[in-house]
């Protein structure tokens, strides 16, 4: 019922399954993609039915809130307690910390609030004199936002938790994983129209592999697909732009400023994975004074990311599908969500659930 | 305020159509309201069909159908209709596609003290004129009314009673079958998340909130009855809570093709801004009818000659596949299963 292009176009869609099957490799092949939404444009249009037998195509760590570790959760809860007002996304609420989740601490007193963006919380700060706390967490496309507020001259009640956290160097901590034989990488569209092509060529330098940015319609994905078994194909290892229409070598030069201005690389843990060197976006020196770190005393006990039973880990890593773990859609369901992949909206589990992501039919 | 399967209390999920609200149905109500069976109906409670279909005395031909519906919809006029016109159409459809013609409806209303009487008086004339639609007549009602905040403006419940040669159930599909679509999905759920103010949305989208008994009538009354295999009215948890009842009930597999589920390009566009998919949505003005194949071109035809059926279309076909399952071929040409919700998405809908 619409125009003329369309991004499901069943036609071009055949065209570029042919090209996939041509291309087949003869050996077992593991594409690894890190975001939520190519997870779900893959699993709501049973794209995975146009792969061919040799070929597996999984999420890695491309849920953000489902990598946040434990000990920020924690810090979070500690913070809360502390009386601040905590402010985060409305996704980060239940998910795990080592004894409770975000949401537990709110029934049992603590003043969390959801918002739709860091402008909320910034808002919320001007509104009060109590001492109001932005838990972030995300990639590369959500961070700026946070570093928006920060030269927004906040108000001195107002800090942040930051957890936000970078792709590419993740994309090098993968492959040194063990039993992890990634063939490729489908890099995500959203977060390559911030950073740009160059970062992932600059950090794959050492460990080449094919890698392609890859849209988020349902072609985009075939395309990108197409364009890795072509690569692998040709024994090429390069980073190749599938998504011209948005994603250039450069991103967005504003957005790479903002972030330049407030953040630095620092080591950060990730859920399911552990310290990636230079993966998380510590504040720079003149922006410490609104760190919630700081500004909060807290002394936590030792942090616990895994929870028994749960393959959350091996999910995050690209290691294991979400039907792989006992607990998938048996007592773990978007409900009732044990691990943080079925809390996370990005999370596979949580799209396979929703979706009928059990096996490819 | 997590909604679990594992609390003590009722959440909003449990009356929502989809898995949560079957659970609590088999655990809490079913062992005691119909313990051994239902003998009283050929198609009773544990049938958990859109109505009853009782016997008429040895002798008479037919069977009489009994249904029953509460409605707290809000907004409670919302764009398409109000919640006046829901309540009878919501009924009569619950009979039409047990194949049974409509006879009589009861109306009670629990109104909450300080409502105006110039909104009472639009949702009853609202709820006479969908009456008008089906041919058919009120016949008793019940009116309380509670003191402020113990309900929300307004509740109320049809009884419909209607009569058919042999009810239709959910069930009775079999392999080969098509199935057939009266007209597009989505549009009620849809349209009533959009008048909600929180999302600030604007649209021209409406309900389709009608009796559909006008539309169903020439083929319940006419040649092509005896192919008519299986009927649903896709409303709470939409086409993907009805399909999969329907699955589970006959334990056969439903397939369905996504290009041919006619869908607006308004409820398309939205259900991408808000992520909920049109296929997990109500509709308060379709039928689900399963078929035989080679009644189906024919069924699409009668269907398609009222003006409610205009963008009917065949969209499935019952095989054994996978049995007690739902499969959907997606518009690119992908395959997934298309599971039953956890709950309507969208609360207070009908």
């Amino acid at each position: 019922m619409s125009g003329s292009f369309h991004f499901s176009d069943p036609k071009r869609g055949k065209a570029l399954a042919d090209a996939i099957r041509i291309l087949a490799p003869p050996d077992p092949f593991k594409i690894v993609h890190v975001c939520g939404t190519h997870e779900m444009t893959i699993t709501r249009n049973g794209l995975r039915r146009f792969l061919p037998e040799t070929v597996e195509l999984l999420e890695g760590p491309g849920c953000p809130v489902c990598v946040t570790p434990a000990r920020d959760i924690d810090t979070a809860i500690a913070i809360a307690r502390a009386g601040a007002i905590l402010c985060t996304f409305g996704d980060m609420m239940r998910v795990p910390g080592s004894e409770r989740s975000l949401d537990e601490a709110r029934s049992e007193g603590c003043d969390v609030r959801t918002v739709l963006s860091a402008d909320d919380a910034l808002a919320i700060a001007r509104q009060t004199d109590r001492d109001v706390v932005f838990f972030a967490v995300g990639f590369e496309t959500t961070a700026p936002m946070t570093a928006v507020i920060l030269l927004d001259d906040p108000p001195p009640n107002l800090s942040v938790l930051a957890s936000h956290k970078q792709i590419p160097p993740a994309l090098v901590a993968l492959l040194d994983l063990p039993d992890n034989r990634i063939g490729a990488y489908l890099a995500p569209g959203h977060v390559s129209t911030i950073i740009g092509t160059r970062p992932y060529e600059e950090w794959l330098r050492e460990r080449p592999i094919p890698l392609v940015v890859g849209g988020f319609e349902p072609l985009d994905v075939l395309y990108a697909i197409a364009l890795i078994l072509r690569q692998h194909r040709d024994g090429a290892a390069k980073t190749e732009n599938g998504y011209p229409r948005a994603v250039d070598e450069n991103g967005s030069p504003a957005a790479k400023k903002l972030l330049e201005a407030v953040f630095e690389p620092i080591d950060a843990a990730w859920r399911g994975i552990g310290t990636i060197p230079q993966s998380g976006l510590g504040l720079r020196a003149p922006f410490r004074r609104y760190d919630a770190t700081h500004r909060f005393s807290i002394d936590l006990p030792d942090s616990q990311d895994t929870i028994p039973g749960c393959r959350c880990p091996d999910v995050l890593t690209a290691r294991a599908v979400p039907s792989d773990c006992p607990l998938f859609a048996t007592t773990c369901t978007p409900l009732s969500p044990i691990g943080p992949c079925m809390v996370g909206a990005e999370g596979a589990c949580s799209i396979w659930f929703r979706y009928g992501g059990e096996r490819p039919l | 305020m997590s909604p679990s399967t594992k609390g003590t209390r009722i959440t909003q999920l449990h009356g929502a159509g989809g898995e949560l609200m079957g659970e609590m149905l088999d655990r809490l109500i079913l062992p005691r309201l119909a313990p051994n069976g239902n003998d009283a109906a050929r198609i009773g409670l544990r049938a958990l069909d859109d109505g009853a279909a009782i016997a008429l005395p040895e002798g008479t031909p037919g069977e009489l159908v009994l249904t029953t519906d509460s409605h707290v919809v809000k907004p409670i006029f919302f764009p398409g209709g109000d919640i006046g016109r829901l309540a009878a159409a919501g009924t009569i459809n619950d009979l039409a596609v047990m194949g049974a013609r409509p006879i009589a409806l009861t109306l009670a209303a629990i109104v909450e003290e300080g409502f105006p009487f110039a909104d009472l008086e639009r949702i009853v004339d609202s709820f006479a004129a969908a009456l008008a639609e089906a041919d058919v007549h009120a016949v008793c009602g019940d009116t309380k009314v509670m003191p402020v905040g113990d309900v929300d403006g307004i509740a109320l419940n049809t009884t419909g009673l209607g009569i058919a040669p042999r009810a239709i159930s959910d069930a009775a599909l079999r392999p080969g079958d098509r199935v057939l679509l009266t007209g597009t999905i989505g549009d009620h759920g849809m349209a009533l998340l959009a008048a909600r103010e929180e999302f600030k949305l604007k649209t021209r989208l409406e309900s389709d909130v009608a009796p559909i008994w006008a539309l169903l009538a020439p083929l319940l009354e006419g040649d092509l009855r005896p192919a008519l295999h299986a009927m649903k009215d896709p409303t709470r948890g939409g086409l993907a809570a009805a399909l999969n009842e329907m699955a589970r009930k006959s334990g056969t597999c439903v397939e369905m093709v996504e290009s041919a589920i006619p869908i607006r390009d308004e409820v398309r566009g939205l259900s991408e801004l808000l992520g909920i998919s049109p296929l997990e949505v109500a509709n308060e003005g379709k039928a689900i009818i399963v078929v035989a194949a080679d009644a189906a071109e024919a069924a699409l035809q009668i269907l398609r000659a009222h003006p409610l059926g205009a963008d009917a279309a065949i969209v499935g076909t019952i095989t054994e596949e996978h049995p007690k399952r739902v499969i959907l071929e997606t518009e690119i040409g992908g395959r997934r299963f298309l599971d039953m919700p956890l709950g309507d998405p969208v609360p207070r809908i009908c």
